[in-house]
């Protein structure tokens, strides 16, 4: 080891060459991080091998027909998961719909001058704040009041409409609608928050040259700021759907927990989150098989929605530079 | 005047659709109001709720007495509120060092590393797992292994969401210290882990704080990983003289999911008084995170 500052007195001052200790000290911690490191790669590992693993012997005994089946009977020993993907797919959707308008509609409101800078902050923390209220006590208001609000609405809509297939059926409690309603408001602070962040990615003087032209307040948003940030909104929805699919508590409380494909949105349905947090507290080993299969679809289906998603928020991000 | 628009056909003329494209304007822009504030209307009727129905029924025998069965009434949620903390506790004693010990390692030690890049890649690819998977995980990996539901099971399910989080803000917030600063303790001769312990982390611990928080109020209020981890359980972990970690634990959300489908009235205002105490614990540590993390430079 060579000492290039030992010809120096260092004696009084405070700058001196690390000890011996100090310098075993520092190798010992600096491993200590890199362990953090390989920790995290190792959960991600561990999360494909232990739920892939496990669902082994129920993709060797069920196969493709699992994915295609639509009944899930425990003790006749037949499982189909269609209805739940249809059901997670429906509901995400639907509340991708809702959740999405409001949330762009949101950001563009906070971003785009429509409010004094503090009342935007107020605004802000509103929407901040829903996003920290956990699932489940979105499903218990749910329960006792989105489904006691609109259901003299779906009975309208039953009655006077019911020959479209949307409402083909009543809403006799727990449904499609409701959940996708509550679905909606929890992805919504996704959506406002990365919507505002590629709106805010906007240079300022694209803005100025809209009203240059004479666009009016709108016609600027519209037809300037909106396409420009289109890929980053675009990737806010993208972001907004994962939550959505992986969703559990609201759905499994909200959503009905019955295995039918229909398009109607007051009939009870399922999703892949809610079969495997109503079937797995009391699963026998053979369930567990089944299960692990089910859990494989739904980490495979989010984790491409996901990639999908923080990839065009790359591209948005490159773009803007 | 001349036609200044590209197109073949003649410009609209200003003068006559002005009005109209100004009451388009204002019209979306009432739009956009009526948004927000219909945005707004769920927070608002969360809360007011929560105060009516939580509020009326709490009370210190509801946090300090165990469930009720079936018809009986009274009773409360106090060994839920035990569970809660005991595997939050446990989460956060796995969660919080590897996640800062690995943003250290992102925001000083290897930022640009092919490592760095896997890890981070890693942690954003992991803030997007359901968090029921986090659930199955640990039901796989504790659960089954040690043959029965349990707090740490719990806590690990936990933990698998909360790391992502720390990761991802602990290095945000390191990054944020300023070079120089750095530069002036290397220069004297510190070692990397001297920089780390006497400059970095103090500066950047109020923002690493707020990431641990926000972490540690979202594990609070999951229930989704604890439903087969955990179970739940009406009695206390502290039983007759002895502590019994390794059976099924009670949380609070849990308990609301369970009573929010009773058809009794006594066990759904508890899970009313319930939901009111956990959004409060969440909303406090929220708010306690947002002082803590306010930019000071």
């Amino acid at each position: 080891m060579n000492k290039p500052f030992a010809v120096l007195p260092l004696h009084d001052s405070v700058c001196q060459p690390p000890t011996a200790t100090q310098l075993v000290v520092d190798r010992g911690f600096r491993g200590l991080c890199h362990l953090g490191v390989f920790l995290i790669l190792l959960l991600v590992v561990a999360l494909v091998v232990e739920i892939g693993g496990k669902a082994v012997p129920g993709m060797q005994k069920y196969g493709t027909g699992f994915i295609a089946g639509t009944v899930w009977d425990p003790n006749q020993l037949q499982y189909g998961i269609l209805p739940a993907i249809w059901g997670t797919l429906y509901s995400s959707l639907l509340a991708l719909l809702i959740g999405g308008f409001f949330g762009v509609m949101m950001a563009i409101f906070l971003t785009q001058d429509f409010l004094p800078p503090r009342l935007a902050a107020v605004f802000r923390t509103i929407i901040e704040l829903l996003a920290a209220i956990p699932s489940v006590v979105y499903g218990l208001w749910g329960i006792f009041v989105v489904i006691p609000a609109i259901r003299p609405l779906a009975d309208w809509l039953h009655q006077t409409l019911g020959w479209l297939p949307f409402f083909k059926s009543s809403l006799s409690g727990p449904g499609l609608l409701p959940a996708a309603l509550v679905l909606a408001i929890m992805i919504l602070p996704t959506i406002a928050a990365v919507s505002q962040d590629a709106l805010r990615a906007v240079p300022l003087k694209t803005k100025q040259a809209a009203y240059g032209m004479g666009a009016t307040h709108w016609e600027a948003i519209l037809k300037v700021m909106l396409p420009t940030a289109a890929t980053g909104i675009f990737g806010a929805l993208v972001l907004g759907l994962g939550r959505a699919l992986g969703e559990t508590m609201a759905l499994a409380m909200l959503v009905g927990n019955s295995n039918q494909i229909s398009l109607s949105l007051f009939s009870p349905a399922n999703t892949l989150a809610a079969l495997l947090a109503l079937n797995f507290p009391e699963a026998g080993p053979a369930e567990v098989e089944v299960l692990m299969y089910a859990s494989l679809v739904l980490m495979l289906i989010t984790l491409v929605v996901n990639l999908v998603g923080s990839s065009i928020m790359l591209m948005s991000q490159q773009g803007a530079k | 005047m001349r036609n200044l628009s590209v197109s073949d056909q003649p410009a609209p003329s200003l003068q006559r659709t002005l009005a109209g494209r100004s009451l388009r304007s204002a019209l979306l822009s009432g739009l956009a109001w009526a948004c927000a504030l219909i945005a707004s209307v769920p927070l608002f009727s969360v809360l007011y709720m929560l105060i009516t129905r939580g509020g009326s029924r709490l009370s210190w025998e509801v946090l300090s007495e165990l469930p009720p069965a079936g018809f009986e009434m009274g009773g409360g949620f106090g060994n839920a509120l035990v569970g809660t903390f005991v595997m939050v506790g446990i989460a956060a004693l796995i969660a919080i060092p590897v996640g800062i010990l690995a943003g250290i390692f992102l925001a000083v030690l290897g930022p640009g590393s092919k490592l760095a890049t896997m890890a981070r890649f890693a942690a954003k690819t992991l803030t997007g797992l359901p968090s029921i998977l986090a659930g199955v995980f640990a039901y796989a990996l504790v659960v089954l292994t040690t043959g029965s539901y349990s707090a740490p099971a719990g806590g690990v399910a936990l933990a698998v969401l909360m790391v992502p989080i720390v990761v991802l803000t602990a290095e945000e917030a390191l990054k944020m210290v300023p070079k120089v600063m750095k530069d002036a303790a290397y220069g004297m001769g510190c070692t990397r882990t001297q920089v780390i312990w006497k400059i970095v982390l103090p500066t950047g611990m109020p923002a690493v704080l707020t990431g641990v928080m926000l972490a540690v109020a979202r594990a609070a209020g999951e229930t989704a990983p604890l439903l087969f981890t955990a179970l739940f359980s009406n009695y206390w972990l502290y039983q007759d003289g002895s502590l019994e970690l390794m059976g099924p634990t009670a949380s609070l959300a849990v308990l609301i999911y369970n009573f929010s489908g009773m058809p009794f009235d006594n066990q759904i205002e508890l899970a009313w008084a319930a939901s009111l105490v956990l959004v409060m614990i969440v909303l406090v540590i929220n708010i306690v995170s947002r002082i803590i993390g306010r930019p000071r430079f």
